[in-house]
């Protein structure tokens, strides 16, 4: 059977229901976002489809492209596009419309129809469109645009089987040309120019109209290419006549702004070509609920609470699955003793893999909730609310409301909201947000806060506490950013302008796939990153093997008749093999450096693996203070360990330090990336190990003094 | 008059656009062209911040940018 590939280019503004209409397509996992610039990365979706007459096999590949609002080099996610539609090569560009913005979203196509591709349009949301009475004549529309106009809806499944087949269909047929007509003073100089054209029978890859418009708009690349061509002397001079009657005509000489009258001219006339006025007033809840979620003076309590009930729900619901999962470790450990007996193969299987792997999961429901949380953010559209409420504020401290995107992802994981810094348009916005997201806490850091709080301040305060180290930190950031800002990047303001998508109600497949992809994510790094770290710990703690120490030990334990004395030599010998062990050594070397914060050397080495990633504090702490454990003790539990061998200001400098410095490798190499240089990356070193270091020797000082 | 000047409720048409090429063309793409007409839909504290409607759609500008928008006020018209 014949294969055919037909590669898509899917472009739409932000939140037109892109993704959602590829996950509809494709039934593939995709990241879905109801903000400006969720989807940033190209991906890439195969489907299957079998043609009706000829039932040949096709493959159709589509290009998930950022949604843009127009063609230009304003944000990353417009240059992203517009090189891919430019350069890259694809059979034809499948544009998103939302039927409830038309006009605004015929603004991009008109700009999609003049690269002069085949092209299909899908008038999304056209369900929405229904319900709030915009009747749309799609028919009149395609006849206006001349490309085919399929209505959709990623939410009800309407027309995705046609516009699966309009995409081989027009795959299958030669090329249009463009439909879009301007004003006549334009239009005459196009046809002057082409007639040119004709009449030199030029030779053009592309269409002689289409020519004629680039050339008219001053794009730099076509007159890049035509400057070498013997044409372009007698080009040259027509091209300046047309150009001076289009600004007479014009009365301005700002070629982008004339041509972008046209397209709005184009698409206001469409929209009222294809709506019936009274039908265009439509009234939505989105108003209703921006009286009371974007008010003068409720929006920031409604916001802060509702942070506060994210973090409080992340600690008391996630207690319970927690405490299961706990027991779970718990009984695997045991059966892995029974099974294995007292050897190296159970100590390595019980504390190092299940020890450590446990440690990591057990957290799980504390992650899955706190993405649950940031998933209904984006998508219900409330996000760009509080960056609406948040902008006054942040602009103070150097920042863009914007910022407010990047820096609530951080809460989840560092390294996409490193990524979703790319919709800062400014450089120097953009480098600041950079630095200050590690002072947002990931949710790799929760297990250590959990931990902590739990053990310090008590499950019923834990909440609280967790809480006030994400304002903590977020202040931080927030002073961080003066400070760079101030002193460091000191560079244009980022204009404010940002559309305020609909509210919409989360579709729980949305959340869903959102959600489970981290939950995956964070348990596949458990499985494998966290494993091996968990070994190479266990390892490092155990070698090299000490027996004088150990007979020395046993012969005095042998001596001794008292239980309790017993326990206790034999608490001593397990903490001294520790301190022996490699890990040990490296924890004693780095000692020093720590020591004015009050942490140990098994504080320190926690500190030191959790530069790989947060998670394996706790992992590291559960194989260093499991191994000194009576082994099968009744306190095994490590926040009990932690309670009887550290003191309160030395667990709140250790909470400070987890808190500032760097979040993982991942992220480091992230950052690399997003800000572009080495330098960059030894700036965030230093900043956040001194930062952190600092902080946690006040914090060490200051609890040491009020207690 | 420009944006800045209007109160929440407020209807107005768009007049001009006082901004630098680049701030013009993105105002444009979001449909924030003169001859349109807007509403203001709500201020934050401080007006640093304000929320408008153009054809339907939501928009949040800071101060700096809506000093930018020359608009004309519509009148409240009688019996349209």
């Amino acid at each position: 059977m014949e294969k055919n590939l037909i590669r898509v280019a899917l472009v739409g503004q932000p939140n037109v229901g892109k993704s959602s209409l590829i996950n509809a397509i494709a039934k593939a996992k995709l990241h879905v976002g109801n903000f400006a610039g969720v989807t940033v990365e190209k991906s890439e979706v195969h489907t299957r489809y079998c043609d009706p007459d000829g039932c040949a096999e096709y493959e159709i590949e589509i290009v998930d492209l950022p949604g843009v609002y127009s063609l230009s080099d304003y944000s990353m996610e417009e240059r992203v596009t517009k090189e891919f539609l430019l350069t890259e090569e694809y059979d034809l560009i499948v544009n998103v419309i939302d039927a409830t913005h038309l006009q605004r979203n015929l603004l991009l196509t008109a700009e999609l129809l003049e690269l002069g591709r085949k092209m299909v349009v899908a008038l999304n949301m056209i369900d929405e469109a229904r319900e709030e009475g915009i009747v749309i004549d799609s028919a009149q529309l395609s006849q206006i645009l001349g490309v085919p106009v399929v209505e959709t809806s990623a939410r009800t499944k309407e027309g995705i089987e046609e516009l699966k087949a309009k995409i081989v269909e027009v795959y299958k047929k030669p090329q249009t040309e463009s439909k879009i007509i301007y004003s006549d003073f334009i239009e005459e100089e196009i046809d002057r120019l082409v007639e040119f054209f004709k009449a030199k029978h030029y030779r053009s890859e592309i269409p002689y109209r289409h020519l004629a418009i680039r050339l008219l708009r001053e794009d730099t690349s076509i007159y890049k290419k035509m400057h070498d061509d013997p044409i372009w002397i007698e080009l040259l001079p027509l091209l300046r006549d047309a150009l001076d009657h289009i600004y007479l005509h014009a009365g301005k000489k700002d070629l982008a702004e004339i041509f972008a009258d046209e397209h709005f001219a184009f698409a206001k006339g469409a929209k009222m070509e294809v709506i019936s006025p009274e039908h265009m007033r439509a009234k939505n809840w989105t108003q209703k609920i921006d009286n009371l979620l974007i008010n003068k003076y409720l929006g920031i309590p409604i916001f802060l609470f509702l942070m506060w009930g994210l973090f409080q729900l992340t600690f008391t619901l996630g207690q319970v699955p927690m405490d299961w999962i706990d027991a779970g470790f718990g009984w695997l450990a045991d059966q892995a003793r029974t099974l294995l007996g007292d050897g190296e193969l159970a100590s390595v299987v019980a504390d190092g893999i299940i020890g450590g792997v446990g440690a990591v999961v057990l957290f799980l429901p504390n992650i899955i909730i706190l993405f649950l949380g940031i998933a209904l953010l984006e998508t219900t559209g409330y996000m760009s609310r509080v960056a609406f409420l948040l902008d006054g504020f942040f602009h103070k401290f150097g920042l863009h409301g914007k910022s407010f995107i990047p820096l609530v992802t951080g809460f989840g994981c560092t390294v996409p909201a490193y990524m979703a810094a790319r919709t800062l348009k400014s450089r120097s916005d953009r480098l600041i947000t950079l630095f200050i997201l590690g002072f947002f806490s990931c949710s790799a850091r929760i297990p250590v806060y959990v931990l902590f709080a739990g053990a310090f301040f008590g499950a019923e305060h834990a909440g609280n506490i967790l809480f006030l180290i994400y304002i903590v930190g977020a202040l931080l950031g927030l002073i961080a950013a003066k400070i760079l800002r101030t002193y460091f990047f000191k560079g244009e303001d980022d204009p404010f302008v940002m559309e305020m998508p609909k509210y919409r109600l989360p579709s729980l497949k949305l959340i869903y796939h959102v959600v489970s992809g981290q939950a995956m994510d964070y348990l596949k790094k458990a499985g494998t990153f966290i494993l091996a770290a968990s070994v190479l710990i266990w390892f490092a703690s155990t070698y090299p093997k000490q027996p004088e120490l150990e007979a020395q030990y046993r012969q005095k334990i042998e001596q001794v008749q008292q239980e309790e004395k017993r326990q206790m030599l034999e608490n001593e010998l397990q903490t001294k093999k520790l301190e022996r062990s490699y890990l040990g050594q490296i924890g004693k070397l780095t000692e020093p450096f720590f020591a004015p914060l009050g942490f140990d050397w098994r504080l320190s080495v926690a500190l030191e693996a959790g530069l790989a990633a947060k998670e394996v504090i706790v992992s590291t702490m559960g194989v260093l203070y499991s191994l000194g454990d009576e082994v099968n003790g009744e306190s095994s539990s490590l926040q009990k360990r932690l309670k009887e061998n550290i003191d309160l200001p030395t667990a709140i400098a250790f909470i400070v330090f987890v808190m500032i410095y760097i979040p993982c490798l991942a992220s480091m190499a992230v950052f690399l990336r997003e800000a572009g240089s080495w330098r960059y990356l030894g700036y965030l070193f230093l900043m956040t190990t001194g930062a952190a270091w600092l902080l946690s020797f006040a914090a060490y000082n200051l609890t040491k003094l009020l207690i | 008059m420009v944006l800045t000047e209007l109160k929440k409720g407020d209807r107005a048409q768009i007049k001009k656009i006082n901004a630098d090429p680049e701030l013009k063309h993105r105002l444009h793409s979001f449909g924030i062209i003169p001859g349109e007409e807007l509403e203001v839909k709500g201020c934050s504290l401080a007006r640093q911040t304000m929320e408008i409607e153009v054809d339907g759609t939501l928009f949040a500008l800071r101060k700096e940018e809506a000093e930018k928008i020359e608009v004309e006020p519509e009148k409240p018209l009688s019996g349209a």
